[in-house]
């Protein structure tokens, strides 16, 4: 799998001038061109695939209104997310019977707004997404390059870390480790983000192999250019596409654990405006106010769909091997 | 066959090994001495705590310390629980068989639900059915089970009052226990009665548990049918006259079924991670439960034990998988 191939006589770079092919009929070459529409743009390409699924341009809108509401909560929420309405215990949403049109969500058990509470735990959860997938793609992307380049030992090491990882079911793996850094939503963030670490890693290893076999790594490399530029430069750009893809479904599943963990009492603290904190804090009043059980549910399934929905889009529309 | 075997088998033991040190570096990594967490809150004094250090063999080395532990873990002792200074071992079988039925319950629900509604959804290709099961699935796949069960609790339980909300059995029925499940127990003691109060104290997580994986078997066994039924070999079963029911149900599904199998072996992990949702929610006397109340107490040998018990489980069921996966597609097997 080597890059260079010492014994083959290396081609100059230069011994077909560019364009000499139609040195005869150059002005035919033009009208052609001048008939013909210009070729699609590869990102144009793209969006086209992905606008022509309705599903995952749906799960797009509800990802954009999300975190429209997250960045606006504090000025389009109506109360406080902390704030406690001690005249307002346990409230039913405004529309129905003995619901207070103050709160259009109903209230919690110590008065607070649900609606409120809901919006800014819409910034939550998508930080956390944010977070998780940002430290454990830019681990991964690292750890896939290095294992990638340097084969030997060190890929061995890297990818039988990872093998191990993976034998262990990620929330188990997650709670285990906020077992031992004890629980918050950071500890969690950082639990999720090294039990995901291993999709990205082989990702972009596998990438990486596809990438180092071709011509223009060949090149570059007799070009001068470094380890580093190679890594960075050269071959990162042309493995991103399975890492997008990764990067927009590991929005979900991190929602999801952080939501799991939140629920468990291992992220997210009390009063924390956390979803999955919410619904465990919730689960007593089960039997007198379904919406304290509903609504932030709810709020976890639609974000976890749309990211979803997306992903699957940008694999049709970005992976290749999968285009019809 | 048995080459076959002992070469996977093989394989594992360096990715076991590899979740041995996760699981003694675990114990290691929690700020303070592991004697502090054992004592707790009454405190010991320091000419004791020097002893005790010694005599549990936490003042050797790390690397001594895991080679003891490894040693330990060859004659099959994980430890004692703090809590309730039982061995883990001992601990973890008597209430793994109550995850095992909570899961094989869910595993048969998502199969006999998945397999049809995938089949289906693929020979009615791009009918309202078949997006309608897309689209369920997929919520399903995004589900938050510990929601979902919540709301089936409230649906279920609350509202039309069908089912209990958690435990395994009626607290009235006492059952010897035999083979741990108690659906089989009960029925080996001949007693109707609790046999359907363990049925309608299952029906439920059952069903929660089951939702990610009927999701992901529906969506399989969608793809993987659509896959076959272009073969060339379908459409020759039909140019012979076949009735579709025979097309579909015997020359399609025996290939299609392939992948399947692997996925549905492959959500074990899953579904374990999964029963420790469930099983919290619906108090169920599971490893999972156990295994979170004993983070809640701290009991960091029950952890440890915990999580290496379960890791050995979903390698041992990945490997069974990977064996019948050779099994059906002989392909893999005279091709390896």
């Amino acid at each position: 799998m080597a890059a260079e191939r010492p014994g083959e006589p290396q081609v100059p770079a230069a011994t077909v001038p560019a364009g000499s092919f139609a040195a005869g009929s150059h002005e035919a070459l033009q009208e052609i061109e001048a008939v013909l529409p210009a070729p699609p743009a590869p990102w144009r390409e793209n969006w086209r695939h992905f606008r022509a699924n309705p599903g995952a341009f749906a799960g797009l809108i509800v990802i954009v209104v999300l975190i429209a509401l997250a960045l606006a909560a504090p000025w389009i929420a109506p109360h406080a997310p902390d704030a406690q309405y001690r005249d307002a215990l346990l409230k039913p949403p405004a529309w129905s019977a003995g619901g207070d049109p103050r709160f259009w969500l109903g209230t919690d058990d110590v008065g607070r707004d649900l609606l409120s509470r809901l919006l800014f735990g819409a910034r939550l959860s998508l930080a956390v997404g944010c977070i998780v997938v940002t430290l454990s793609l830019g681990a991964g992307i690292v750890l896939g390059l290095v294992a990638g380049f340097a084969r030997g030992v060190v890929d061995a090491l890297i990818m039988r870390l990872m093998d191990v990882m993976l034998a262990l079911p990620s929330l188990l793996l997650a709670i285990a480790i906020v077992a031992v850094l004890g629980p918050s939503l950071v500890n969690a963030m950082v639990a999720i983000a090294i039990v995901v670490l291993p999709h990205y890693v082989r990702l972009t290893r596998a990438a990486v192999l596809a990438e180092l076999s071709k011509d223009y790594v060949t090149a570059s490399e007799l070009a001068g250019a470094g380890r580093l530029r190679q890594m960075f430069v050269n071959v990162l750009p042309n493995c991103l596409a399975p890492l997008i893809v990764q990067a927009t479904l590991g929005f979900s599943s991190a929602i999801l654990d952080a939501a799991a963990l939140g629920f468990l009492g291992l992220g997210a603290q009390p009063p924390t405006p956390e979803w999955g904190t919410m619904l465990a804090d919730a689960r007593q009043f089960i039997q007198r106010a379904w919406w304290v059980v509903s609504f932030p549910g709810l709020a976890i399934l639609i974000t976890v769909l749309a990211f979803n929905l997306m992903g699957d889009g940008l694999r049709d529309a970005l992976d290749p091997r999968l285009k019809r | 066959m048995i080459g076959f075997l002992l070469r996977r088998g093989l394989l594992l033991l360096p990715t076991f090994l590899g979740v041995t040190a996760i699981a003694f570096a675990l114990i290691h990594l929690i700020p303070g001495d592991p004697l502090e967490m054992m004592a707790g809150e009454r405190g010991m004094d320091p000419a004791r705590h020097a002893r005790m250090m010694a005599e549990l063999g936490f003042d050797r080395p790390l690397w001594q310390q895991y080679l003891g532990y490894l040693g330990d873990l060859l004659h099959g002792d994980l430890g004692r629980s703090i809590n309730t200074r039982q061995p883990v071992l001992g601990e973890f079988l008597t209430l793994f068989p109550a995850t095992v039925e909570l899961s094989l319950a869910a595993m048969l629900i998502a199969t006999l639900v998945g397999l049809p509604v995938g089949i289906l959804a693929a020979v009615r290709r791009g009918t309202l059915f078949d997006h309608g099961v897309m689209g369920v699935s997929l919520a399903g796949y995004s589900m938050p089970i510990f929601w979902w069960a919540l709301l089936l609790i409230l649906l279920f339980s609350v509202q039309l009052g069908w089912t209990p909300v958690s435990g395994r059995i009626s607290v009235m029925f006492y059952v010897e226990p035999v083979t741990g499940f108690l659906l089989i127990d009960t029925l080996l003691a001949g007693d109707v009665d609790a046999f359907l109060s363990a049925l309608h104290h299952l029906v439920l997580p059952a069903i929660v548990l089951g939702t990610i994986p009927l999701a992901v078997i529906a969506r399989m066994t969608r793809s993987a049918m659509l896959e076959v039924i272009r073969e060339d070999y379908i459409r020759a079963a039909r140019a012979r006259g076949l009735s579709p029911l025979r097309v579909i149900g015997v020359h399609a599904l025996r290939n299609a079924l392939i992948p399947v199998v692997t996925v549905i072996g492959l959500q074990t992990g899953t579904l374990l991670a999964g029963a420790i949702l469930t099983e919290t929610i619906f108090a169920w006397p599971g490893v999972g439960k156990w295994l979170i109340d004993s983070i809640a107490r701290r009991d960091y040998p029950a952890v440890q034990g915990g999580i290496l018990l379960v890791a050995a489980v979903v390698m041992a069921v990945n490997l069974a998988v990977d064996l019948l996966y050779g099994l059906i597609n002989p392909r893999i097997r005279h091709g390896r």
